[in-house]
């Protein structure tokens, strides 16, 4: 399960960030920021080469001691950061892929409702509760 | 310096080679034993065999070599690797020691000195004892040799000085001193080579065999110490492959160790050493993706064995220096050529091992507990191994060689930790974390990781912080700060511009501080409410000269010294302004400024809006708002200052609007006028001064994206235009002149006709309150039109002639007088266009006027402009044609023959033309008539109406013939009928196509009446005209025709003398009624046979009217009746 969950504009500035309470917030923060170097890097990358029959899913962006790092990145170029603790081993591919499929399809319902003003960041239950759904619980 | 405890020792890190010793050398008086050891140490580049090389003394001691065991069996080993082992391998003891001895073969004193040889080699040997060194002797000989084989006395000397040596045929050498020094020195080397190889060879086989001796229990120290000899013996011997075998062998068996708590620095210090040659020796191969894995193994197998707690901070530095190095054995592989990516870079280790020095320090101030703080430095040192450094890799110094699980002396361990961790205080971690992270941002740098390096820039910052080095911390914040700005990520601008403001409290740095305040309390800071408004007190007593509160959080012995600082600011008098540029940043009060309008009339007040808002959460006040504008007269009126009575002072989240107003000068008229800046100006005279500027039309650096928001917010809910007014934040206005009140109307009767003088009747009213004064009127051809245009449209306003091409196409600034509230004034302008097709004219009426606005007398300069397009044709159509008098079209004249000139004139105009008269301009050709009269005068043309003339010319006799000769012109004079009668004529000239003339020979003309009567007599007189200059001989006969009875000569033969005449009288008597065919008259000139008679006939009548009979009263047909 994630212990941070976030989902960043096409402009690279947070709409959603949510960590795992207990831990130092800041961290996760320049954690997911950091992560966007790599995506930037993949996304110009895969823009070369294949056009627009890209794989959303851009895996393991980097290993640090403590967290893996996953990325996706949706055609409008909204990108979702997933970190896991690296201790977690039990985590494979799939599942973190269909994490992603999960918060893509209930970031599209956000994007959906009339009221939303697409760039504000995201303040919306539903979302909250599938982001909560992914994380670690911490009892 | 600190931590050095943890640096690899140099012997490890080293490319080991094989240690040849070279004896006998004297490289300090002898010129060639200097010269052969430069050739031995220069140049040794990479295609040389790696050997180090030393100069040591004849007689020089080898380390003893200890006696061997025969047997381990109750042998407990002290610890794994002794500290000296592998520099004595390296630099101590050789694989073969040289001995240089100069003989010649032919040496006189041959016995004496191969005796001396030999006792050299006897010392070098008795100092190797018991060591398998090889000694080899080189012959350092001036002359040079014979090939092998044919100087006999050579190869039986050197048999005899082996044998008295003990040596091998194969390690006695000979060096001629000669020219070719580097290449024998090469050769030599290569032999030497050989011969340290086969020592390290033996060595390994040496420590191999060891191993039969072991066992399992009491010797698994062994166990790892000998694979790591093998290990290294092997990469003396430069086998690197089976040197990573062993190392790696080592590597598991350093991990079989029972460890526990006393021998944990042993086991990884052992196992770092190992992980390190494994790691370089993977780079070496090549295979880096080896490397990593060996690393994060060997990081896996570590993280865990922290060892004791008390001295939890040597893991941690531990664990940093194992990044640290691979980190550096990475970047050592790129520079030699390997390339590293994005995600797999050398940055990365050196961040983990700054992270793990940050743990270290994290751990070592956890020892300033006052047990340890107020402990003294235990004495005797327990750390003091009385200068001979420790035996073992990796123990402590109080109990070195001890394998027992539990210490063997309780209260010894006691003070040696005590004095690990009180040297552990004094340690400079923030040194070394920030020497870390600069290393990590150079190579993210590098890899194209801007935000990775913006990170760790912060995390430096926040350690010189902790330094107490606040410029350098401030410096680096500040230059991260934009980056994070930009990308809107508030949280993390926020947790810098927090660390960045206690920075700035404590150096006591005024401006800073307000800066910094000012973005935390902004809309971008996500501090929580009470912060705020702890900052926005301060930041208030900064702005009344007090000293602001301690941030929380800082060091309380820096505080104090910060307060005394801050203090001594305040004292200071002067300086007490600041000017603050806040555009790039997120500040408190958000300012927007615009124009209502994009232009303002001259006449009509400037108006522009300042909109402030603060986000702080108390009420601030500001004691002046200022907009400067880009021209500067106009500041004064854009000013709002505290007057006293009212404070102005914005409201937590409230807009506040400021209205400022100006009346623009008139030199402004076409120029813009644009807002350079905001000021703000925050505190007052009492205290300090803080000048809040904008640049432009304010907002700032989040401004951009907000108004982005707004305006898709507002798009979607279809309130689009009040999103357009909302959002346009005009810094931009335009000065335009004044509205004019006059009516300019145009009366005229298109289309124009070339070459007429067009009337165009302008008619200027004036709806001013006051006097008009200057009216000018520019009038003519609107400039920007096809250039051949200006050349063939003349503009005058003197319509009674005709203007010539020297009048303009553009008429400027014709004085027109003044005008008063309702006068009417007209004026008349007159374009002659010369080519057809369509004009624009352009008529601008400029004035000027005295007005009044908001109490200011202005002279406002107006103008109207007025244009109309004019479509010009061509009046009429004018063809002209010759004929002859028989009007039969004519393609020759006949020179001295009359003939007719026909012209029709076709009028195509819409209007009705006058022609006033017409008149012919001959050339060649003259009139046949003597006063020649036009028969066009005072007609008038409607549309479609066609006008003829008929003119009877004759070209004179004395003219060359066989030529195309001009005519002359036919001039038209008109006007348009309806335009007054002393209105100018116009003259058209229309060219008279040119003809071909030619000569007859002979020419006749007929006189009869007009007419006949049927039986009446008709006289015909036929006229015979010879034009040429010789007699011509004519016949003449006359053909019978049934209308007619003739008298005359029937046929007749004549002569005719040059240019006279012959004439013919013949009498016709009409029988009938009607046209009548007149008798042919057949001519021939049989001189002449080219002439026909067809050419004479077209000068002939051909037919004439015939009337019938008149009837008179005493005719017999009356009486018949």
């Amino acid at each position: 399960m994630a212990v941070c969950i976030a989902v960043i504009a096409k402009e690279n500035y947070p709409l959603y960030i949510r960590s795992v309470p207990t831990q130092n917030e800041l961290k996760f923060h320049y954690t997911v920021h950091t992560s966007l170097d790599v995506v930037e890097e993949k996304i110009s990358a895969v823009g070369k080469a294949l056009g627009d029959q890209r794989e959303l899913y851009l895996g393991l962006l980097y290993p640090t001691e403590d967290y893996k790092v996953y990325g996706y990145v949706t055609n409008s170029k909204v990108k979702f950061v997933i970190v896991v603790d690296s201790s977690n081993t039990s985590l494979r591919d799939n599942e973190i892929r269909s994490m992603f499929r999960k918060l893509h399809n209930s970031f599209t319902d956000v994007m959906c409702n009339p009221f939303h003003n697409p760039g504000d960041t995201i303040q919306s239950k539903a979302f909250d509760g599938i982001v909560s759904g992914m994380m670690v619980q911490t009892a | 310096m600190a931590g050095s405890q943890w640096e690899l020792p140099p012997e490890l890190c080293c490319r080991p080679m094989a240690f040849v010793a070279l004896t006998g050398l004297d490289v300090v008086y002898n010129a060639v034993h200097r010269a052969i050891w430069d050739a031995f140490c220069a140049n040794r580049r990479a295609d040389r065999v790696p050997i180090s090389f030393k100069v040591l003394p004849g007689d020089h001691e080898y380390p003893k070599c200890r006696t061997k065991r025969t047997s381990y069996e109750w042998y407990i080993p002290k610890g794994i690797l002794k500290t000296g082992w592998m520099n004595k391998h390296l630099n101590l003891v050789p694989a073969l020691v040289v001995l240089f001895y100069e003989l010649d073969w032919d040496d006189p004193q041959w016995k004496e000195k191969q005796s001396e040889c030999a006792t050299k080699v006897e010392i070098v040997r008795t100092s190797l004892q018991g060591r398998n060194t090889k000694v080899a002797v080189v012959l350092i000989q001036k002359k040079t040799p014979l090939p092998p084989g044919e100087d006999l006395v050579a190869s039986e000397r050197a048999q005899a000085l082996c044998h008295s040596c003990d040596l091998s045929g194969k390690s006695l050498f000979v060096l001629p001193h000669t020219d070719h020094l580097v290449g024998y020195i090469i050769r030599l080397e290569n032999a030497f080579y050989e011969h340290a190889q086969t020592y390290y060879y033996t060595e390994i086989r040496r420590v191999k065999s060891h191993k039969e001796f072991l066992n399992k229990t009491t010797h698994q120290l062994l166990f790892v110490r000998h694979q790591f000899k093998i290990a290294f013996f092997s990469e003396l011997k430069q086998d690197t492959q089976n040197a990573l075998k062993y190392y790696r062998t080592a590597y598991s068996l350093v991990h079989e160790l029972r460890a526990h708590e006393t021998n944990m620095l042993e086991i990884k210090t052992m196992a770092g050493f190992i992980n390190y040659k494994i790691c370089r020796l993977c780079f070496q191969h090549n295979t880096p993706l080896d490397a990593i894995a060996q690393f994060r193994k060997h990081i896996d197998l570590c993280k865990k064995k922290i060892g004791s707690a008390e001295l939890a901070f040597e893991h941690s530095a531990w664990m940093s220096k194992q990044f640290q190095s691979f980190g550096e054995l990475f970047d050592e592989a790129i520079k030699l050529g390997l390339t590293a990516i994005q995600t797999q870079n050398p940055g990365f280790y050196y961040q983990q091992a700054a992270c793990y020095s940050q743990d270290r320090k994290q751990l070592a101030l956890q020892l300033s507990t006052p047990k340890i703080a107020g402990a003294s430095y235990p004495s005797p040192d327990p750390l003091d191994t009385q200068g001979a450094g420790l035996d073992f890799y990796g123990q402590r110094p109080w109990r070195q060689g001890q394998q027992s699980i539990d210490p063997p002396d309780a209260e010894k361990e006691k003070t040696g930790i005590l004095a690990l961790q009180i040297k552990e205080r004094d340690v400079p971690h923030s040194e070394l974390i920030i020497a870390l992270l600069s290393n990590a941002v150079a190579q993210f740098k590098k890899y194209k990781c801007p935000r990775m390096k913006s990170h760790l820039m912060v995390q430096m910052g926040e350690e010189y912080y902790h330094a107490k080095d606040y410029t350098k911390a401030l410096k680096l914040l500040d230059y991260v700060m934009c980056d994070y700005r930009t990308e809107r990520w508030w949280g993390l601008l926020t947790a810098i511009l927090t660390t960045a403001l206690r920075c700035a409290y404590l150096m006591a740095s005024i401006k800073d501080y307000v800066i910094y305040c000012m973005e935390l309390l902004g809309r971008a800071s996500t501090l929580k409410e009470e912060q705020k408004s702890r900052i926005e007190k301060n930041l208030i007593k900064v702005l009344t000269n007090e000293v602001p509160d301690a941030e929380p959080e800082c060091d309380p012995s820096s505080v104090s010294a910060a307060r005394s600082l801050w203090n001594d600011r305040m004292a200071l008098a002067g300086s007490n302004e600041l000017t603050i540029e806040v555009q790039d940043y997120i500040p408190f009060i958000q300012c927007k400024a615009k124009f209502q309008s994009p232009s303002f009339h001259v006449d009509q007040p400037v108006q522009l809006q300042v909109f402030l808002r603060a986000d702080c959460p108390h009420p601030v006040s500001f004691g002046k708002l200022a907009v400067s504008l880009s021209n500067q007269e106009y500041n004064q009126w854009c000013v709002a200052e505290w007057s006293g009575q009212e404070a102005m002072s914005l409201l937590p989240g409230k807009t506040t609007c400021y209205n400022f107003s100006f009346v623009a000068k008139t030199e402004d008229v076409g120029k813009k006028i644009e807002m350079t800046g905001i000021e703000v100006m925050l505190g007052g005279d009492s205290g300090r001064c803080v000048f809040v500027s904008w640049r432009g039309a304010g907002g700032d650096a989040a401004s951009a994206h907000e108004a982005l928001q707004a305006s898709r917010c507002s798009r979607r809910w279809g309130r689009n235009i009040e999103a357009r007014q909302e959002l346009d934040w005009d810094s931009l206005t335009m000065i335009i002149s004044r509205v004019p009140k006059i009516s300019v109307q145009l009366s005229h009767q298109p289309p124009a006709l070339t070459n007429e003088m067009y009337c165009i009747k302008l008619t200027v009213q004036s709806q001013e309150e006051a006097m008009a004064k200057d009216v000018k009127l520019t009038a003519g051809l609107k400039p920007g039109q096809d250039a051949n245009l200006g050349q063939t449209t003349h503009v005058t306003l003197d319509g009674s002639k005709v203007c010539d091409d020297s009048a303009p196409s553009l008429l400027p600034d014709v004085p027109l007088g003044e005008l008063k509230p309702g006068e009417k004034l007209e004026k008349c302008v007159y374009v002659k266009c010369v080519s057809t097709g369509p004009r624009v004219f352009l008529f601008h009426v400029a004035y000027s006027i005295d007005t009044t606005v908001e109490g200011r007398q202005i002279m406002c300069k107006c103008h109207k402009d007025e244009t109309v397009t004019i479509e010009t044709l061509v009046p009429f159509e004018v063809s002209v044609k010759f004929v002859s008098t028989k009007f039969e079209p004519l393609d020759r004249v006949s020179v001295d023959i009359p003939f007719l000139l026909m012209t029709d004139i076709l009028s195509s105009s819409p209007w009705p033309l006058l022609l006033t008269s017409s008149s012919l301009q001959l050339l060649t050709v003259t009139s046949n008539t003597p006063q020649l009269q036009s028969q066009l005068q005072e007609v008038v043309l409607q549309t479609g109406e066609c006008a003829s003339e008929c003119f009877c010319l004759r070209c004179p006799p004395q003219t060359n013939i066989n030529n195309t000769v001009a005519t002359g012109q036919y001039l038209l004079s008109w006007r348009r009928n309806s335009s007054s009668p002393d209105s100018p004529l116009i003259q058209t000239i229309v060219s008279l196509p040119h003809v071909v003339l030619e000569m007859v020979p002979l020419y006749i003309h007929a006189d009869l009446p007009s007419f006949g009567r049927v039986r009446e007599s008709l006289p015909v007189r036929y006229h015979i005209e010879n034009r040429t200059a010789l007699v011509q001989e004519v016949e003449m006969a006359v053909e019978p025709s049934d209308a007619f009875m003739f008298s005359g000569l029937k046929q007749v033969r004549l002569r005719i003398l040059p240019s006279s005449e012959q004439e013919m009288l013949y009498n016709y008597y009409p029988l009938m009624a009607g046209y009548q065919t007149l008798p042919q008259l057949n001519i021939s000139l049989p001189r002449c046979p080219t002439f026909s008679t067809q050419a004479l006939k077209r000068f002939l009548p051909q037919r004439i009217f015939v009337k019938p009979q008149g009837r008179q009263l005493d005719d017999a047909s009356i009486a018949a009746a």
